[in-house]
């Protein structure tokens, strides 16, 4: 039986703050958690399936033209190989972010440098590979564009044109108009997309590492071009996401195209180097910031312009100013993200897609216009907190960015006096500090999970949705638990298999929200199903608490009341009106402290507190890791992170990850999160909002504020590297 | 030939292509072993050896007869974890998990190397022996990537750790 929820109406009631079981919120140890510190949890590659081969991807050395020979023959007298896979089926792209139907395909047809065109298959792993580096291939390659500078743009839809920009900027009494570049990024998940493919002549199972199983079984049959019935997908534990295990990914294809040929289990592993030369990318950008202010530093003119890039065909673009639309106050706005079209591997989501790039930018043009009204930075943004949405009208449901600036402010010990660059020096280090706002748009989606409450008194939650890391294992349970009464022990979840109804997969921060609600909605069923056994009317109090049921007249056992039989409700949550009536959004605020080095223009972080509100805090131990991981993202793009094309053939110098610097340890100072209280009744029936990526939305802003209090040196290109430090640090 | 892994022992595989993290994974089926690179560059395949932390990935099985290797399921199990990977859990020193078996063998061989006196980068004084501040922890651990970002509650799992001598 399903029960079913489309929110059109805001949820004030707070069901689970009036719950007696007592862990939701709680920071409950990960349930998953001891088989990951012990090595049982199996990831992607690593079932054990008899007979199975290993397939190695081989990939175009060149950027943009055909494939016109591949020659099988070269390899197939080599030493345990099975054969050369180049069939019209392997998809040529990963699949975008929610696409649900098949990628480009025909493979043969090039368009980036390292795109996969073929499969060796071998009995074992090192054959494969040997194999794959002497298969002899010929192509016709065409010249290519690789820099977004050289061609024409397109415009995209969904520009802001309010007011006259212009003419604010012209009677500003305080205003700033500055350039920003920032460059690619990769996600760089720690496990490599891998998949086993296993056909056993009626359904396609693969093992996966995906983020979205709801939405990537419709991109695998596609692509197969079999019936979704026919298709399962397992992803039980991912090894990191961040956007780029959204979509399926090209292993999966191949090795599925394989498995089916063969009749034999398949496992291909992208090499790291293939994972970052064939999955998303984040585009870089150049970004245009104008603000205008009246003499006490509210903003009357708004204006945040981007260009991006993408392959020809893809219809993703870096949402560079999805915060820009609602953050601060200004009546005269432009909003507008342009694209161009380039032969880079395809861009697509990478954490915060947007807001990681777009807000920094932001952040640091507030600091300047802050320095130019000579108002403190955090009054300064104090003072242009919209009443409503500045564009739409639309009403903000809750809305805790003051909260989060004088919390955050408070912990720091932020110094609200005036500042001025090079005021602190230890040795040959500058110190200086900064601050910048943090927006994550709120985005809910529909989402199934069925609960049973079974015979042995335990509860099982089952659905396709994935933990990638996030925490989704713990935060079912406690959201079951704390709705029937048991223990988190007592409930078990199960995930990442697609003959659990659909979730909504991981990804843009929404998946705690839409699935929890579903999960949410089917215990509800379940309390109004022991409700009408008891007798009772569904609106009296019912306490459930450690397996036991009471209510006015009596007090009963949880297992006495399902007397043997399962009690089991598929929960169906649907995003009504809600999402169109209020403008939603996770916020916060960075405050950090830098140490630049005087001679080499190194950046060492010294200490960063972030203060972020969500809505609902499900678990407060892995909200805070999600929240330390945004941070450690800031300071990465901050200072780091950065890919590098060659300008002559288009290919990724540094596809690794001793070249692609993201932070090590010692890079992270000590971070200090406070999670801002607050019940969202517009996010979702559990007052729940996303937290996954709020955390890396603005922090390098913070950092580059922090950069130029410290040394003088006023960053407009990220990262923040020693070169460009010292290049913009001023004579002494 | 043979080496030993947890104790157990293992013939060394016919080819020699095979690295010791292939072999471990693979061959031995003890997939708690993790393979992010396969260049030395992540740390995710961290496995001490001869009581020593190494990338498995960079060096081959053959080279390793009659070596005593200890993996991530060598520490502890579900039922009997290690002092480590029990304050790995109770710290959330990890997220998605994938470079955990990496980051707590290596912590597991560091802190040894701390207790006999090793230096490092972050070390103030080479002439005495190194304290065991976050400093040192940071520095010594900074051979394991953790893309999740778990770095600081890492670290607090070490300290936890190491200060109470267990």
């Amino acid at each position: 039986m399903t029960a079913h929820l489309k929110q059109n109406k805001l949820d004030k009631r707070n069901v689970l703050d009036g719950m007696q079981q007592g862990i939701i919120g709680k920071p409950i140890s990960r349930s998953e958690g001891l088989l990951k510190v012990t090595g049982k949890a199996t990831y992607a590659a690593e079932y054990h399936l008899e007979n199975c081969l290993e397939g190695v991807i081989v990939t175009a050395p060149f950027a943009k033209g055909r494939v016109t020979v591949i020659d099988e023959s070269s390899v197939m007298e080599m030493p345990g190989v099975i054969t050369v896979i180049s069939d019209e089926r392997m998809i040529a792209r990963a699949a975008q972010g929610t696409a649900g139907a098949a990628p480009l395909q025909k493979a043969c047809d090039v368009d980036y440098w390292g795109q996969p065109i073929a499969l060796v298959v071998a009995e074992s792993f090192e054959e494969a590979r040997n194999a794959a580096k002497h298969l002899h291939i010929e192509f016709e390659v065409e010249d290519a564009i690789f820099d977004a500078s050289e061609v024409e743009v397109e415009p995209q839809d969904g520009a802001t044109q309010q007011g006259d920009l212009a003419q604010a900027m012209a009677e500003a009494e305080h205003s700033v108009d500055i350039s920003y570049t920032t460059e690619g990024h990769a996600s760089a998940a720690m496990e490599p997309h891998a998949a086993i493919a296993d056909w056993d002549g009626e359904t396609l199972t693969v093992r996966a590492s995906l983020q979205m199983l709801n939405y990537n079984i419709g991109e695998l049959a596609d692509s197969m071009d079999l019936d979704e019935s026919k298709v399962r997908l397992i992803s039980r534990y991912v090894g990191g996401g961040f956007g780029s295990k959204l979509g399926i990914s090209q292993e999966v294809v191949a090795a599925s195209i394989a498995a089916m040929q063969l009749g034999r289990p398949v496992r291909v592993v992208m090499s790291r180097q293939q994972v970052f030369q064939t999955i998303m990318r984040r585009s870089e950008t150049t970004q245009r910031l104008r603000l205008a202010a009246d003499a006490n530093g509210r903003l009357t003119g708004f204006g945040h312009e981007a260009l991006v890039s993408n392959l020809p065909g893809e219809g993703f673009a870096e949402p560079v100013t999805q915060s820009s639309e609602f953050l601060y106050a200004g009546e005269n706005r432009l909003l507008k993200i342009d694209i161009a079209r380039i032969h880079r591997m395809t861009a697509g989501s990478v954490r915060a897609p947007g807001e990681a790039v777009g807000m920094p930018a932001l952040e640091a043009a507030l600091d300047e216009l802050a320095e130019k009204a000579g108002i403190d930075p955090v009054e300064l943004r104090l003072r242009n907190i919209p009443e409503e949405h500045p564009a739409t009208g639309t009403p903000f449901s809750s809305h805790k960015l003051a909260e989060c600036l004088q919390q955050g402010a408070k912990a720091f010990g932020w110094d609200s006096g005036p500042r001025k660059p090079r005021n602190r020096r230890e040795g040959e280090w500058w110190i200086g500090t900064g601050v910048a706002s943090a927006a994550r748009v709120h985005i809910v989606s529909q989402a199934r999970a069925r609960v049973t409450l079974q015979a042995d008194g335990t509860a099982l939650v089952e659905t396709d949705m994935t933990d990638i890391g996030t925490g989704t294992y713990t935060i079912l349970g406690q959201i079951a638990g704390e709705m029937l009464g048991l223990a988190q022990e007592q409930v078990k979840v199960e995930l990442g298999d697609t003959r659990h109804p659909r979730g909504s997969g991981s990804g843009g921060s929404w998946g705690a929200a839409s699935v929890g609600s579903a999960v949410f909605v089917a215990c509800e069923a379940i309390r109004a199903k022991i409700a009408s056994q008891l007798g009772i009317s569904a609106d009296m109090e019912l306490t459930l608490k450690d397996s036991t049921v009471s209510w006015d007249e009596g007090k009963k056992s949880l297992s006495d009341i399902i007397d043997g039989k399962d009690i089991a409700r598929e929960g169906h949550y649907e995003p009504g009106d809600i999402t169109e009536d209020y403008a939603a959004s996770g916020y916060g605020a960075f405050f950090v402290e830098v140490a630049v080095n005087r001679w080499t223009g190194e950046t060492r972080m010294r200490r960063m507190t972030g203060a972020f509100g969500f809505g609902r805090v499900l678990n407060e131990k892995t909200a805070r890791s999600q929240c330390l991981g945004g941070m450690v993202w800031c300071i990465g793009s901050a200072l780091t992170e950065s890919l590098l094309f060659d300008p002559r053939d288009g290919h990724l110098v540094n596809c690794d990850l001793a070249e692609y610097h993201v932070p090590v340890n010692r890079d992270i100072p000590d971070l200090d999160v406070i999670m801002v209280e607050e019940r969202d009744p517009a996010a979702s029936p559990i007052q729940a909002k996303g937290i996954g990526e709020l955390g890396m939305c603005g922090g390098a802003g913070a950092i580059a504020n922090a950069i130029y209090n410290a040394c003088g040196a006023r960053m407009h290109d990220f990262p923040m590297t020693p070169d460009r430090v010292l290049a913009a640090m001023p004579d002494e | 030939m043979t080496l030993t892994i947890n104790d157990k022992e293992y013939e060394l595989p016919s080819d020699p292509r095979v690295s010791l993290l292939d072999f471990i994974r693979h061959d031995a089926g003890l997939s708690g072993t993790k393979k992010g690179c396969d260049h030395g560059q992540c740390g995710a395949c961290t496995v001490i050896v001869n009581g020593e932390r190494i990338n498995s990935c960079l060096t081959l099985a053959i080279m390793h007869e009659d070596d005593a290797v200890t993996t991530i399921e060598g520490l502890g199990t579900p039922t009997n974890p290690s002092a480590l990977q029990q304050a790995f859990l109770s710290h959330d020193g990890y997220q998605c998990g994938y470079c955990t078996p990496g980051q707590i063998c290596s912590a597991t061989a560091m802190l040894t190397e701390i207790a006999s006196g090793l230096p490092s980068d972050a070390t103030e004084d080479i002439s005495t022996s190194p304290k065991l501040t976050d400093e040192e922890i940071r520095e010594r651990m900074s051979g394991n990537l953790c893309r999740c970002g778990a770095y600081p509650n890492i670290v607090a799992a070490i300290r936890e750790v190491a200060e109470a001598g267990l």
